[in-house]
């Protein structure tokens, strides 16, 4: 093998590169993951139980909840560390959503309300509303037309 | 002088002075106590990022400039860079000091760019004595390359550490005990790695590229330095750079190291493969290797900074990582000056 094959150099690197640990990082995944969700159907009992939701309507006041710990977590600058920590663990929850929004506001704080945070804030999370609304239309309508035609 | 292909030879130009200052995590490292201005937040107890890193280069410069008891006034050129889009902290800085300024970008190798041209100014008459700056900060460099500070994301272990720092060398005519005595510039080497996250890879080969080309220009051998200390290639490019040498016939791995790897302890939070940015081979030559050389530890040293000239916008169009390496020889004369 010569490092100086410069058409297999990125191939030939890889010996090189720290291993990444896949199953430690996916158990790590796995167990913050479903740590979060449990968190959270603590919360939603707890809206059930105390309060007088249903388990649908406890649904929204439940993830207000999870963005708003979420949010000062990031504020307080725990959730970095937590996501480099859990990876998708993290971030795949409605947490790393919010995340992904207050430090993108956060970070802009110093350009201004206007063309700093508001800006800005959804510049990380605007991938996932796009991709949300236009998967939700799509499934929308191939519902529509089982429905309709079958 | 031009000297073989790519190499300056000075034959009067001297190390007058330096100065750096640096962040928390810096301080705390295993170089801690070789810095003039240490901050224990990463703020440095200003109200933004870029007004942090600003401050910065000014403590450093400030500090360059009053260990010689020399006036900004008295500087003929101040050659300054920095990360940031537009250099901003080097031409902020440059706003504050009012000394005739070039700015010049090299991504981390800025701050060897920077030197090798005040030096060939210094040496070819055009300024008696000259500053040659850099800067760089951890959360500036987040945002400008990769996310929002507080984002929760997780990074692989070939990411690097930016250094969050400034450091500032005063050279001149006037002879002291250490001496610039040549610099190689370095051609821009792209060897097709895309991953953003891996530039100690990414910037390898263009270490290698200049390191052999000073050998080859110079007539010399890697025997002929203490050290050979290169930027930031971090603990993934450091093997790659002694590796592709050695196919070369130069064997650098007795007097090898890299600054990304003294600047912060292994076990420190978040340190991944090591330190970058510009302030990275610049605290490291300027605070540490300067007083080594100072006390006769080296007689001679090879800096080589190690620079990743992509942008957030070129990796996204699935570019790749074009690199450079600037090099810069500092010698004892010997002198007790």
């Amino acid at each position: 093998m010569s490092l100086h094959d410069q058409e297999k150099y990125s191939k030939n690197i890889k010996n090189y590169h720290p291993k990444t640990p896949f199953v430690w990082n996916s158990t790590k995944a796995f167990l913050i993951g479903g740590a979060i969700c449990a968190f959270g159907q603590g919360i939603q009992n707890f809206y059930m139980n105390v309060f007088d939701f249903s388990e649908k309507t406890a649904g929204n006041p439940t993830v207000a909840t999870l963005i708003l710990i979420a949010a000062l977590l990031t504020g307080f600058g725990v959730y970095d560390k937590l996501g480099q920590f859990a990876g998708a663990g993290s971030a795949v929850p409605v947490t790393g959503f919010a995340n992904s929004i207050t430090s993108a506001a956060l970070e802009h704080k110093s350009e201004g309300i206007v063309l700093g945070v508001a800006t800005n804030m959804f510049k990380l999370a605007g991938s996932v509303i796009v991709f949300g609304v236009v998967a939700a239309y799509l499934v929308g309508i191939v519902r529509l037309l089982f429905r309709t035609f079958l | 002088m031009k000297t073989g292909k790519q190499t300056w030879t000075f034959s009067n130009v001297y190390l007058q002075s330096v100065g750096t200052a640096v962040g928390p995590k810096e301080a705390e490292g295993p170089l801690g106590d070789c810095f003039d201005v240490t901050y224990d937040n990463l703020h440095c107890d200003e109200d933004n990022w870029e007004l942090a890193e600003r401050k910065l280069l000014e403590d450093s410069i400030s500090n360059c400039l009053s260990k010689k008891g020399i006036a900004k006034e008295d500087v003929d050129i101040y050659v300054s860079g920095d990360l940031l889009n537009q250099i901003v902290s080097a031409t902020y800085s440059a706003r504050t000091l009012q000394i005739p300024f070039l700015g010049v970008f090299g991504a981390c190798s800025t701050s060897m760019e920077s030197l090798a041209v005040a030096s060939s100014l210094v040496e070819g008459g055009f300024a008696k004595r000259a500053v040659a700056g850099v800067s760089s900060h951890n959360a500036t460099a987040e945002r400008q390359f990769r996310y929002p500070t507080e984002y929760g994301g997780q990074k692989p272990g070939t990411a690097t550490s930016t250094v969050t720092g400034a450091g500032a060398a005063l050279i001149g005519t006037d002879v002291t005990d250490i001496r610039i005595t040549s610099a190689t510039v370095g051609r821009v080497v792209d060897w097709g790695v895309k991953d953003p996250f891996d530039m100690g890879s990414a910037m390898a080969p263009a270490a290698a590229d200049t390191i052999a080309t000073h050998f080859k220009d110079l007539n010399i051998q890697p025997e002929e330095y203490d050290l050979i200390v290169t930027g930031d290639l971090s603990a993934v490019g450091s093997p790659i750079v002694r590796d592709l040498l050695i196919e070369e016939g130069f064997d650098i791995t007795n007097n090898h190291n890299d600054c990304g790897l003294m600047v912060y302890r292994p076990n420190q939070e978040e340190v991944f493969a090591g330190g970058s940015g510009c302030a990275c081979s610049a605290v490291v030559t300027y605070g540490h290797l300067v007083d080594l050389l100072k006390k006769g530890r080296y007689n001679k040293i090879l800096v080589v900074a190690t620079g990743c000239l992509h942008s957030p916008v070129m990796v996204q169009q699935k570019e790749s990582m074009p690199a450079i390496a600037h090099a810069v020889v500092l010698e004892r004369t010997g002198s007790d000056y």
